[in-house]
This record gives C-alpha cells, sequence and structure tokens, in this order.
C-alpha cells in the first residue's frame, strides 16, 4: 500500500472540483501521491478551452452559487485551478483523462488543458486505487 | 527544556495571513525545504484550523511541532524541521 490518495473526480462542477483540489493540496502537504481519474463530467471540464471559464454550480444547491462565488472574490481565495496548480507544484500530482470518455467525446490530450497528464483506461486507474491508502469518488 | 515561544527567532516566516484551509498548510510545506535542518518556520495564520493541521502535519511528516502563539486575529505557529 502506498502513501497515496487517488480520486475518481466524475463530476464537473466548480464546488465538487474545487472539494478535489482542496483534498489534494491536504495530501500533498501531507506528503501523500495523488492520482486523480477524470471521466464524465468531471473529464469534460478540464477541455483546453472551457477550462477556466466554468461557473457550473451543483444542481441541489444552485440558489447558493451566487453568494459563494461572490465571498470567494470578496476573501481573495483561490480557484480550483489555482490551487490543483499549486499542488502539482508542491508535490507528486497526477491527473489522467478517463480514455472511455475521452473517445466518447472525441477528445484527445492536446483538446485537455495541460494540467491533465495523460489518457489512461480504468485498468490503471482500478491498480492505482488498489494501492492507494485513500480513495475518493467526487 | 521548554521553549519560550515569544523570543523565537525563526529562520523563515510564513505570512499565510488572509488565505483558507489548505493555504497555510501547503505553504508551510513548500517552505520547510527552504530552512536547514534544526532550523525553524514560523507559520502566521488566521485560517482557524492550521494550529490543529500543523502539529498533526508536523507528526506525520516526522517535523517538531514546537507550539503556537495566539495573537490578535490570527496564530503563529512554529515547527522545527528535523529531516
Amino acid at each position: 500500500m502506498s502513501n497515496k490518495l487517488s480520486i475518481v473526480l466524475f463530476s464537473g462542477t466548480v464546488d465538487k472540483i474545487m472539494a478535489a483540489s482542496v483534498l489534494s493540496s491536504g495530501a500533498v502537504a501531507m506528503g501523500m501521491d495523488v492520482d486523480i481519474f477524470a471521466t464524465f463530467y468531471g473529464l469534460n471540464a478540464l477541455r483546453k478551452e472551457t477550462v477556466g471559464t466554468n461557473m457550473r454550480f451543483s444542481k441541489d444547491f444552485e440558489e447558493m452559487s451566487g453568494p459563494l462565488m461572490l465571498i470567494m472574490q470578496q476573501k481573495h481565495m483561490p480557484s480550483w485551478y489555482e490551487m490543483m496548480t499549486k499542488a502539482k507544484q508542491a508535490g507528486n500530482v497526477k491527473i489522467h483523462a478517463c480514455s472511455l470518455v475521452a473517445d466518447m467525446l472525441d477528445l484527445k490530450k492536446e483538446n485537455f488543458d495541460p494540467i491533465v497528464d495523460d489518457i489512461c483506461g480504468v485498468g490503471t486507474y482500478i491498480s492505482i486505487a488498489k494501492d492507494s491508502q485513500i480513495t475518493l469518488f467526487i | 527544556m521548554s521553549i519560550n515561544l515569544a523570543e523565537i527567532k525563526a529562520n523563515k516566516v510564513v505570512d499565510a495571513r488572509g488565505t483558507s484551509c489548505p493555504g497555510p498548510l501547503l505553504d508551510t510545506k513548500i517552505a520547510m525545504s527552504t530552512v536547514p535542518i534544526g532550523g525553524i518556520i514560523e507559520t502566521m495564520s488566521s485560517d482557524e484550523g492550521s494550529k490543529a493541521d500543523i502539529p498533526v502535519w508536523a507528526k506525520a511528516t516526522g517535523q517538531e511541532f514546537l507550539g503556537a502563539v495566539s495573537e490578535a486575529g490570527y496564530d503563529r505557529i512554529f515547527v522545527r524541521r528535523l529531516k
């Protein structure tokens, strides 16, 4: 078992991606490696052309999206993207794109933001998760 | 030997005031490699979680938590680099 956090990032709304970024940063601080398997809406959110403009918020708490976004701005909180980039600089954080969904959406490695490290299949993810001390589905 | 935290001279001061969790923790971790072994980092944090998180982090990563001092609106948290 490795000192590793693995996350399935299924969701593509900024509140949930933010949770993945915060957890990844915490894991890096604790000296853990992080592997994120981005799939479905989570992967869709990493497209190069829309990664910076995504303002989608979870439907079940949609009424909080405006106030929360405003508070985050007022408190100068970093975006999920800035936080994830910092976690990647400070530690070993890899973002893997799910090959099934990449194929479904006709997306190649170059269609994703450079924050994505590679494209891999679910088998690779399972072998990583099997070896991780913590596994999360977000 | 007890340490008088008020008189500690840190090798590096990380001013993370105004940043939220996990900013102060990650900034402390990043700064740790910039002080020599035996050196001390002081993290200034206004995040309530830091004075709980940083001792846990120090223990988990083999560093020495020296203590924390509360100031108006923030904490000063001291860690000695052991490795």
